[in-house]
Formats: C-alpha cells, structure tokens, sequence
C-alpha cells in the first residue's frame, strides 16, 4: 500500500446478468488517485466509464476487486486508513457522500432537488451535517452561488427555472459546499451550449486548481480531458487498454483503440 | 558540474495500428547528458526527429526502449516509469519545455497564462503576476496585449508569451523546440540573453536552433539527431 493514496481501484469490475450469462459492464480496473489529482475516464458510449464511475462513487458494489478510499480522521476509526467501500455500513457510505465527495450528475435534474429554491439546494449538505442557523446557510448559499457565478439574486427561484449552465454551475455550488476532498463527474459540460460549456470548463478548471480538489471526470470529450485532467485512462469495452498522462496518452497514443480515438476528432 | 539530464539508448518508433500496424523508426540508441550550464543543440534536417526526441524529454512522447533520466531535488526520476504525478511535479519544479506553438487555452489572458506556472510553485497571485509583466515586459510584448488571452496574437507574440511561461520558474532543465522561429532580430537578441543567462545561472539547455546565427549564441556543443535514424521502414502484419 502506497502512502497519500486517496482513492485505489484494484481489479475493480462489476457484471449485469444478461440470458443468465453474466456481461462484464467493467473489468479489472486498476489505479491509485492522489489528492489534488484529476483523472479522466474516457472511451465511447457503452465502453463502462460510466459503471466505473458508479463503483468509485459506491453506487454499485463491485463483483470483483474492490474499491478503496482514505477516510478522513472524523469519519475513520483509526488515522488516514484506505478503507474497502464493500465493508463500509450504509450509514457511513451516505455520511462519505454527503461530506467527503460531491457527484455531479451529467444532466443537472438528476443531481439537483427541483422542488426547493436554489438557495436550500446549495444549503442542504450543510443541514444535513447539523446546519440549523438560517442566517449562516443563506450566507454560504450566497458565498457560493458568487463563487460558481450564479446570479444572487436568484437564490429564492426553483432550479427548474434556471438555464441549463446555470442548473450545472447550483450542481456544482450543491457539491463543493462541505468542501469534498473528491468529485465525480460524468459528462459534466455534455447537452449543453458550445459557450455555455467553455465558461463552465473555465469555473471547474479553476475550482478544481483552487480548492485543490481530486476528480475522476468521465467523459467522451477529449479537449474536456485534456483541460481538466493531469491524468487520463482509456476505457472500451469495460476494459482499461491504456492509461497515462494526459497529454502522452493524446499525443502519443499507444494502443490501437485510442489511436483510432485520437485520430477521429478534428481538434483533440 | 553534475549531469541534469541524460538519455540511455533512447529509442523511438511509432507504430500506427490503424495502418496495419506500420512502424516509424525515428532514431534509436541515443546516448546523450547534459549538465549544468551547458546548452546542447539538436541538429538534423526536418523530419530527423530532433521534435520527437525533444518531446522523449519531456515526457509528452514515451520512449520505446532506452531511459530518459532527470535530476529532481537530489535525485534521477526514469521518465518512463514514473507515475503520473511524479512527471507533473518533475514539470512543475524542474523540467521546463517550450514548444514550437503555443497550446493557448481559450478565455485565458496572456498575463494568467505566464503567471501560472509560478502560482503552482507556490508563488503569491499577485507577485506572480508582477514577475509575468516583468517578463512580457523583457519580451517586448506591447501592455495592451497582456489581459487578452493569445488566441488572436501574431505567431511571433504568441511564441514569446510561450517563451515567458516555459522559463519563468527558472527550471533547472530547459528544452527549447525552435524558440526564435516567428521572431524578428530585435526579440532574438532578446531570447539569445535569455537562454545564456539561463545557463549561467545553472541550467541544462536541450534545444533546436533553426538559426545558425542563435545556435551559435547559445549551445555549447551540438548533436546531430540524423545519425541515429534507422535506415529502413518495416512493416509488419497485413497492410490495409
């Protein structure tokens, strides 16, 4: 075990049953994260980043190899241990989720709650952390809908009224209130304007700089990897075929299948 | 003085599998070391391979066979079997690369762009970006362009923007891929001071020099990349 490791994968795979046969959506998948380190997942649609991405985050159990993460002191029994996620009880798994890490869900709606104002969207997490003083929520709410440049004076409006930037930048917001030490994110500018998606990678690649947060991003974009990411692993078929640096792995792809990939894009 | 940078039979090839597998030998056995203070100078005609081995050094390309080796705090790091964050640390400390073309990221001001690598070491904001000005200043790169991002500029003003960002931190091993190309007489001069006070200040150079006139300024001693390039092109498997 390596010292400083946040987040290990080791032979991680999870199977559906189709006609009785299992069908491996991901396999065998490997690697260590470090803080402050981002790494992209990609590879076509059907290719298991996204499976991946849901046994990382302890959405789905693995069904071979394991997932493990470095728990904070507050939530661990012992000092800074790497803690398998399957031996890990619910009510520990849902604590990690809502403190330690942020999921930014591809389509807004789904990571949002779209019956309460922008403003108790941001505030949740910290209420469920014990939060109660209105006075304290509205101001981080506030704080943080600047930070993601949100408009204010918005902050009492339903997300439903948002634009679709504007619902994934409260996604954001919603996320890094408890300040995770890790985010997931599945196609995180993907369904939105060309604009829209440029000044979003701007905020993430500053956030992400800033706050000295780690990632895992998947996603099919691969000028999205390269601005985001330190790092890059090459999904297809749920298997890993290649993994690396993020510009050794653009520019001097070694394995057929990214070679194909970065060969298909106009401007990688 | 103590070696910065070596290679160790660093080999190249390309292999294109979407060509039924074609190899591209670009050159093979290259023993090379660099040490504090010295500049070496990639010679060869185009298409020998001098960007290719440059981009070896950086990490960007990986080697085929053979070793890059670099000094970081006191010790070599094998580029090619380092993980990931420990080539980004090496980047971010010790190896400073510029390139021929500026990879400009969209929507950020030229001022940003070459205050960032300081940031990353640590640097306060706002002294990073007075040494940015410092250096645009040097560069002679007119103040009205410095909070626009460099998508529109000229190549040459792209290319000390470029300049500026690769060798603000001052890093210890500097590989220069062509850094007058797209300058005029004036910025050369400019860029050939740079270059020797960074040698005098202890770094290691590796660089291509198309000017006679500049690579005589700055290297110490020069190789020619040509006569390690295999002579034949094999392919291998069923041609597509």
């Amino acid at each position: 075990m390596k010292p400083g490791v946040l987040l290990s994968a080791r032979g991680a795979g999870k199977a559906y049953a189709q006609q009785g046969q299992p069908r491996w959506a991901c396999r065998d998948v490997s690697f260590d994260l470090y803080p402050g380190e981002v790494l992209a997942v990609v590879g076509e649609s059907g290719s298991g980043k996204t499976t991946l991405l849901r046994l990382l985050a302890a959405r789905l159990g693995c069904d071979e190899g394991s997932v493990h993460y470095d728990l904070r002191a507050d939530l661990a029994s012992g000092p800074g241990n790497l803690v398998d996620l399957a031996l890990m009880s619910q009510a520990q798994l849902r604590r990690l989720a809502r403190t330690d890490w942020g999921f930014v869900e591809q389509h807004a709606r789904d990571g949002l709650r779209m019956n309460v104002s922008g403003g108790a969207n941001v505030g949740e997490r910290l209420m469920a952390l014990g939060a109660r003083n209105y006075g304290l929520l509205r101001r981080e709410a506030l704080s943080w809908m600047a930070r993601v440049e949100l408009d204010t004076g918005r902050i009492d409006d339903l997300p439903g009224s948002y634009s679709g930037g504007m619902q994934q930048r409260l996604q954001i917001a919603r996320n890094l209130v408890t300040q995770p030490r890790l985010v997931f994110m599945d196609e995180p500018t993907t369904g939105l304007d060309v604009s829209v998606q440029a000044r979003l990678l701007d905020l993430l690649r500053e956030l992400v700089d800033e706050l000295q947060l780690a990632a895992v991003v998947v996603t099919h974009d691969l000028a999205v990897a390269r601005l985001l990411a330190q790092r890059m692993l090459v999904m297809k078929d749920g298997c890993v075929v290649e993994q690396g640096l993020t510009d050794r792995v653009l520019d001097d792809p070694q394995h057929p299948y990214t070679q194909l990939l970065v060969s298909s894009v106009l401007t990688p | 003085m103590t070696a910065l940078i070596e290679t160790v039979a660093l080999s190249k090839t390309f292999t294109l599998h979407g060509r039924g597998g074609l190899q591209l030998p670009v050159f093979s056995g290259i023993d090379l070391s660099v040490r504090a203070g010295e500049c070496l100078a990639l010679t060869g005609h185009s298409g020998s391979g001098k960007s290719s081995l440059l981009r070896c050094l950086y990490g960007n390309y990986a080697a085929s066979s053979g070793e890059v080796r670099i000094r970081h705090q006191g010790a070599w790091v094998n580029l090619s079997n380092a993980m990931p964050r420990e080539v980004f640390e090496l980047r971010r400390r010790t190896l400073g690369y510029v390139s021929q073309f500026l990879r400009v990221i969209p929507r950020v001001s030229a001022l940003d762009i070459v205050s960032d690598p300081l940031r990353r070491i640590g640097v306060d904001a706002s002294v990073a970006r007075e040494r940015a000005a410092q250096w645009l200043q040097s560069l002679n790169l007119q103040e009205h362009l410095w909070h626009l991002p460099p998508a529109t500029f000229s190549g040459g003003e792209q290319q000390r923007v470029n300049i500026a960002h690769g060798m603000i931190t001052a890093p210890a091993v500097l590989l220069l891929d062509e850094p007058t190309a797209s300058l005029d007489a004036d910025n050369r001069r400019v860029v050939v001071a740079l270059i020797r006070a960074a040698r005098e200040q202890g770094s290691a150079v590796v660089g291509i020099f198309h000017d006679d006139e500049v690579r005589e300024a700055v290297a110490t001693r020069s190789l020619n990349v040509e006569q390690y390039s295999k002579p034949v092109a094999s392919t291998h498997g069923s041609t597509t």
